[in-house]
């Protein structure tokens, strides 16, 4: 269970807050997916997290433990994070990007080797050629891929994406965020997306938090959010993928 | 030509190994310093702008100015450690020429730190900081990985550069490649010249080529070339080691106690000749001797007070103005006396003695050109403002320059400053109308120079002098095998001597032309 109480941000140079007052608590198991136009202060709500981004005010707790009480390096070792653009290292190879949080945590070596195994298994990427070549030599969804086996190496039971499939063309983006879901439901993750495409939001989400000028606009599931939105703004963002699959439905008839 | 290549040769060993020991220390230093330098200069803005407009500065000094100027900065700690811990380092060779090329080294390599870190993605430094590492773990498991190709150009930038500047380590007592460009342009011996520019640019590409070989080892992490490029470069140093050893390198390095006696010489063939006279008469005498040659003017007596060398020949008017600061002309015996008095109150310096000649500075021009403007003597100068005058790199800055200046009203003449073996060209080509030159040289006779009367005698003795440091100044033993120089040296016989290193035909090295001096001295 995340528990976000009353979150803010401000960041030197700019007056507006980039979160303000923000409280919403994500139970365990939960794929939840924070959802609004550029600059309404989702990436840094996700960034609060695992303290990539400091609060300036507010509590975060996860099981009950306020984090911003405990060592930041220590939390996110604990914590997968998918980054925009896979934010793979460009020096080490698939095998080693994965291997990097267990690394740092002193797994020993054969466990490392297993598990990075088991996740390039699970990633779809597990006929054998994978672990040795460099990120460069990847398509973005394989590189996507491994940035999520990245995040799941040391069995984190939480996990943070931040507009994972942002780069990625629609078929691969199609069969990335499937995957994702899967996952996320075969480990019992936690999980926390950050997007501002409204479509992958209702189909991925259990429930999808709208967020506009760093403040919480409406929280609820695809299902409330479509019949009761809470003001004209969820409403429109609503209203695009609808409009869109009744053009869909109208082409296909006609 | 052969010869000269031969003898060239021979030498190779001993000032490529100098040369590489110094050249790779620098390095290494520079390293050593600069990469943690720019790993915090690239953190912190307010450290590291002014931190590479520092080394920036530095680069700008010219390379012999700044390896010069490290002598007299060393002399004054050294004195100051004797004072305060009882030990002192000499201040001559090695160590100001390892700290000077390791400021030059440190530029290249920086501002490569600096602009690596500075340029990472910053996705990628989120992304380090997002899987859990420390920020000392994200330096050293992404940075510096990452920014490790550009730091390696950095490096070979430094190295080529490096490898370049340490031949200008010669002048200030520290053998290197140097040594056979700084001696070949004074005997005019080109082979000499090409062979230490050749030998410095080999050696350059050499450890450019290792170091791209370990760049490409790293970037492919190919094992074979990182072993092949450290195999290389273990090579290098170590063939520069094994003959640098033999040669009492070790002597040259801090502070160890020092074996034999070390004779100084300036950087010209007189000053060859009579140190390899002294050297001879010492070494038949039972002492182990070396030479330290090409120091710079100022150097060389400053090295001596301080025991880094133990004697060597000045000459009174330069020690007058340059050393005293005196700008009076007592008259030749007195200047002398008074020398002698000084040098042992101020600096524990036994003056012996005059060889018996003088190497004063004099102005001479073309007998025909003379002729034919009449001129005769410096006041005769003073008509012809049209003229110009070549003089080396000292003299316009002189006393007697500005003395000759009064007394004969030469302000107006055009002043071109040549190095002093191109001084006979310039005249003889009829590049310049007058040049200054030194009675002793050899050549005023053979190219049929006339020497300008002075008159009014505005320029002052130049008497050489056998100046001896602290160390030997009541060495019996020591004296007695100097001691025949002492006025057994003329002006003929000197000039001679000088001719015979100079000239293009039949021309002898120093040591050769030395024998022949001995065998002329009076015992």
């Amino acid at each position: 269970m995340i528990e976000i109480l009353n979150l803010s941000k401000a960041y030197a140079g700019s007056e507006a807050l980039a979160v303000s007052g923000l409280t919403f608590s994500v139970p365990v198991g939960e794929f939840l997916v924070l959802i609004g136009p550029s600059g309404s202060g989702k990436t840094t709500t996700l960034n609060m997290v695992n303290r990539l981004v400091e609060p300036d005010g507010g509590d975060i707790r996860i099981q009950g433990q306020n984090i911003l009480e405990s060592d930041p390096v220590l939390l996110r070792r604990g914590i997968g994070y998918v980054f925009q653009e896979a934010g793979l290292f460009p020096h080490m190879t698939v095998a080693e990007n994965i291997a990097v949080t267990p690394r740092l945590l002193g797994w020993d070596k054969d466990r490392i080797n297993l598990r990075v195994h088991e996740l390039l298994e699970m990633v779809q990427l597990g006929d054998g050629t994978f672990g040795s070549r460099r990120p460069q030599e990847l398509s973005g969804g394989q590189r996507q891929r491994v940035a999520l086996a990245r995040a799941l190496a040391a069995k984190p039971p939480i996990l943070l994406l931040d507009e994972p499939f942002g780069a990625l063309d629609p078929v691969t983006r199609e069969a990335v965020a499937a995957d994702v879901r899967a996952i996320h439901q075969r480990l019992e993750l936690t999980t926390l997306m950050v997007t501002h495409d409204m479509t992958e939001a209702l189909l991925m989400a259990d429930r999808i938090a709208v967020m506009r000028d760093g403040h919480l606009v409406q929280i609820g599931t695809p299902r409330e959010l479509v019949t009761r939105p809470a003001n004209d703004f969820v409403a429109q963002l609503i209203e695009t993928p609808r409009r869109r699959a009744r053009a869909l439905a109208e082409t296909l008839n006609a | 030509m052969n010869d000269s290549f031969r003898e060239a040769w021979a030498l190779l060993p001993d000032y490529l190994g100098q040369h590489v020991i110094l050249s790779v220390s620098a390095l290494l230093l520079g390293v050593a310093i600069s990469v943690p330098l720019g790993m915090i200069a690239a953190r912190s803005t307010r450290l590291g702008t002014p931190l590479l407009a520092m080394v920036s500065v530095i680069q700008t000094i010219p390379g012999l100015a700044l390896l010069a100027l490290f002598y007299p900065l060393l002399l004054a700690l050294s004195v100051v450690t004797q004072d305060l811990f009882g030990f002192s380092f000499r201040a001559l060779g090695f160590l100001p020429a390892l700290l000077a090329l390791t400021l030059y080294a440190m530029l290249p390599i920086l501002r490569n730190v600096v602009t690596a870190l500075e340029g990472l993605d910053p996705a990628i430094l989120m992304a380090a900081k997002g899987v859990g590492m420390t920020p000392r773990q994200s330096l050293f498991k992404v940075e510096l990985p990452l920014a490790a190709p550009q730091i390696l150009a950095g490096i070979r930038t430094a190295t080529v550069w490096v490898v370049g500047i340490t031949t200008l380590s010669t002048p200030i007592g520290q053998t290197s490649l140097g040594n056979y460009i700084f001696t070949g342009l004074q005997i005019e011996n080109w082979v000499f010249v090409l062979f230490g520019c050749v030998a410095a640019a080999v050696l350059a590409l050499v450890l450019d080529l290792l170091l791209a070989t370990a760049g490409a080892g790293l970037a492919l992490r190919s094992r074979p070339r990182l072993i092949l490029a450290g195999l290389g470069l273990v090579a290098v140093i170590f063939a520069a080691l094994v003959p640098g050893l033999a040669s009492g390198l070790t002597s040259g390095l801090a502070s160890g106690p020092r074996h034999g006696i070390v004779i100084g010489a300036k950087n010209f063939d007189e000053q060859y000749i009579l140190a390899e006279l002294m050297a001879r008469r010492l070494k038949r005498e039972g002492f182990t001797v070396s030479l330290k040659s090409d120091l710079g003017s100022t150097i060389a007596f400053r090295a001596l007070g301080a025991g880094d060398i133990d004697a060597y020949v000045d000459y009174s008017g330069t020690l007058w103005g340059n050393v005293m600061h005196r700008t009076d002309m007592p008259g030749r015996q007195a200047m002398q006396d008074q020398l002698a008095g000084w040098m042992a109150a101020h600096y524990a310096v036994t003056s012996l003695g005059s060889l018996g000649f003088e190497n004063a500075y004099i102005f001479a021009m073309r007998a025909d050109r003379a002729q034919a403007l009449h001129i005769k003597s410096l006041a005769d100068l003073a008509n012809h403002p049209q003229l110009r005058i070549g003089g080396d790199f000292e003299i316009f800055s002189r006393p007697e320059w500005r003395a000759v200046n009064t007394a004969y009203g030469l302000g107006s003449l055009k002043r071109r400053q040549y190095q002093p073996d191109f001084l006979y060209r310039a005249v003889m080509s009829g590049d310049a109308d007058v040049v200054s030159a030194f009675s002793s040289d050899g050549r005023i006779a053979r190219f049929g120079l006339v020497i300008l009367a002075d008159p009014q005698a505005a320029l002052p003795p130049y008497d050489a002098m056998l100046l001896v440091g602290p160390a030997h100044a009541h060495d019996a033993h020591f004296l007695a095998a100097l001691k025949p120089l002492i006025g057994g040296i003329s002006l003929t016989l000197m000039q001679q001597a000088n001719l015979m290193v100079d000239r293009d035909q039949d021309k002898q090295t120093p040591a050769a032309t030395a024998a022949w001096l001995d065998q002329r001295l009076r015992y």
